[in-house]
């Protein structure tokens, strides 16, 4: 009876294999090939000058040390970061503010529903079109330097994206824009997941519902909070489409909005695969270490 | 009630001017989010005269001439949008019901890689789409694959966030019990699974079709470095042509309407089905 029950089991679990089997395959061809391949490619000289192709030629890891002798990368690094920093910082202050305010019953806050999905809706919009969108809006000629001088704010039009810091400032908006619905909901649904019976106890305590919020809420929500900020840094690091448009590719002015995506697709487009392959693994290797941190922090939370 | 009551006595700020405050704040974000998608709207209804007389906020009578325009004009935007729904619809559909299959296998059976194949694919959720590309690129021209939306749609079966989601969701909806009564009354595995858990999943499903299909719809980089003929071009790359042509000497009515065109439709999809999509944000955080 054991045995034949044994067997039985054996003949199911087989099929745990068949249905891995579509995502197996697909993951090797689509994913795993063109990442080793990728590797693989950064050990060569590979690129075409003019007509000429250069190599294949290996050249071991002399593709890194040219990326990162050349100044570029440290350049194109520290705008992916400090367009982040600009668009993180307000983004995650408004949505601890609002998840605070959406999850405490004493408010009773109505509408919420509606407040959602409003906030929200950004994050759907395609980034080609919204980068597309504010490079008009924000044209010399276009309606906000036009409701600007109307107001009489400004005397004449604004170059917003002739100046460095007003480029990366769109950026960064837009990033915010963006994501801070998202982050809401996250750390929404984190506050919920609070015993109620803290909130209580400080409140018969007498605390004031900003000695709750920075006493209670924060402290307990640091896992969360920490999840938000990696994810959202490894998402910041893969920069690509809001400066790509708005700048039509350029990273101007003076590539201060070039981002490393920004870097890496302009190996891509003119074929040097060789310094496309370093850059994708260097790349590769820094969102594998903020992954790690992410994965160290979700364990610890069960 | 009782303690709301205490609450405002005390020194801290009183539930009314918090609730005030609260409103407040809410309006003017609702409004940051809302504005630049007002002015668009705006803008597309008006001439290339009247919006280089200066804005109004009131809506004009030009949207079907500008868009008359368009579609006189190179960019074949409606083309585009075509090419840009085939490749999202066919992503949303593959990529959920073979996440669904694949997390079915980790979740229902017992077998020697299972334990490897979960660590597995949690660990290169993360790993970028671009870090990749230039060995996708490579695999996709030694294919002769490219002008071709297969690179686009088949990769999208092997979704790693989508199998989390969906195993997370498997673990609070699919009682394992289930499986074994379909297998007590004879139906095959395979059938068990399309004919009682795929139904059963159907609100996960529907969530991250909903997802797939918006990020595939946006998508950009990976497009771009593929489709190369006008004729499978799909919408993000239309706009990203329309940016980089001599802007001057464009109709600014007709770019309006271009952008507003690749805009709008997935906003009154997603007012639809608002509910269902801000409910799957806040789920998959809860239980991730």
């Amino acid at each position: 009876m054991a045995k034949v029950k044994r067997g039985k089991v054996v003949s199911y679990n087989k099929w745990g294999y068949i249905f891995l089997i579509p995502f197996i395959v697909v993951y090797l061809i689509f994913q795993l090939v063109p990442l080793f391949r990728t590797f693989y490619y950064s050990f060569f000289e590979n690129y075409r000058s003019g007509l000429t192709q250069i190599g294949p030629n290996f050249v071991g890891l002399q593709n890194f040390i040219t990326i990162f002798k050349n100044p570029d990368i440290w350049i194109y690094t520290e705008n992916t970061l400090i367009m982040w920093i600009m668009g993180f910082i307000p983004q995650i202050i408004v949505s601890l503010v609002l998840g605070a305010w959406f999850s405490d019953p004493s408010l009773r806050l109505k509408g919420q529903r509606f407040f959602k999905t409003v906030i929200y809706l950004p994050n759907l919009i395609m980034a080609a079109a919204f980068a597309m969108l504010f490079f008009t809006l924000f044209s010399e000629g276009g309606p906000i330097n036009e409701i600007l001088m109307q107001l009489g704010w400004i005397s004449e039009p604004y170059k917003f994206l002739s100046n460095e810091w007003s480029t990366r400032s769109l950026v960064a908006f837009m990033n915010f824009l963006m994501w801070f619905g998202n982050t809401t909901i996250l750390l929404m649904a984190g506050m919920m997941g609070i015993d109620t019976s803290l909130f209580e106890a400080a409140e018969v305590d007498g605390a004031t519902s900003t000695q709750v919020f920075f006493k209670i809420t924060l402290p307990l929500l640091r896992p969360i909070l920490i999840y938000v900020m990696i994810t959202s840094l490894i998402g910041g690091l893969q920069m690509f489409d809001v400066p790509q448009i708005l700048t039509n590719g350029t990273g101007d002015p003076m590539r201060s909005t070039m981002t490393l995506i920004m870097y890496l697709n302009k190996h891509l487009f003119s074929k040097n695969y060789g310094m496309g392959g370093a850059l994708s693994v260097i790349l590769f290797i820094i969102t594998g270490l903020l992954s790690l941190v992410v994965f160290k922090f979700s364990n610890k939370k069960d | 009630m009782l303690s709301i009551e205490t609450n405002e006595t005390k020194k801290g700020m009183g539930i009314h001017a918090r609730r005030i405050l609260a409103y407040v704040v809410l309006i003017l974000v609702s409004f940051l989010c809302l504005f630049w998608f007002y002015v668009l709207f705006v803008n597309a209804t008006r001439s290339h005269g009247e919006l280089t007389k200066g804005f109004t906020p009131i809506p004009s009578t030009y949207l079907l001439k500008n868009w008359q325009g368009v579609m006189a004009g190179t960019l074949p935007i409606v083309r585009g949008m075509f090419n840009s729904l085939f490749v999202a619809l066919c992503s949303a559909a593959l990529c959920t019901y073979f996440s669904t299959m694949t997390a079915y296998a980790i979740h229902v059976y017992d077998f020697k890689i299972k334990k490897f194949m979960f660590t597995f694919i949690m660990a290169v959720m993360t790993i970028p789409t671009q870090v990749t590309a230039l060995g996708f690129l490579q695999l996709v021209s030694d294919m002769k694959l490219e002008d071709n939306f297969i690179p686009l749609i088949v990769p999208a079966i092997a979704a790693p966030v989508t199998f989390f989601y969906m195993k997370q969701y498997m673990e609070s909806a699919l009682p394992l019990s289930l499986v074994e009564a379909a297998r007590i009354d004879g139906s095959g595995e395979f059938r068990t699974f399309n004919t009682i858990v795929v139904p059963l999943m159907k609100p996960a499903i529907a969530v991250q079709a909903i997802f797939t299909f918006v990020s595939s719809w946006n998508n950009y980089f990976t497009p771009a470095l593929i489709l190369h003929n006008d004729k499978m071009k799909t919408l993000p790359i239309l706009i990203a042509q329309l940016r980089s042509a001599d802007f001057l000497k464009f109709d600014m009515g007709q770019v309006y309407v271009t952008i507003a065109f690749s805009i709008f439709p997935v906003i009154v999809v997603y007012l639809i089905l608002s509910k269902f999509i801000v409910q799957g944000v806040a789920m998959g955080s809860v239980k991730g």
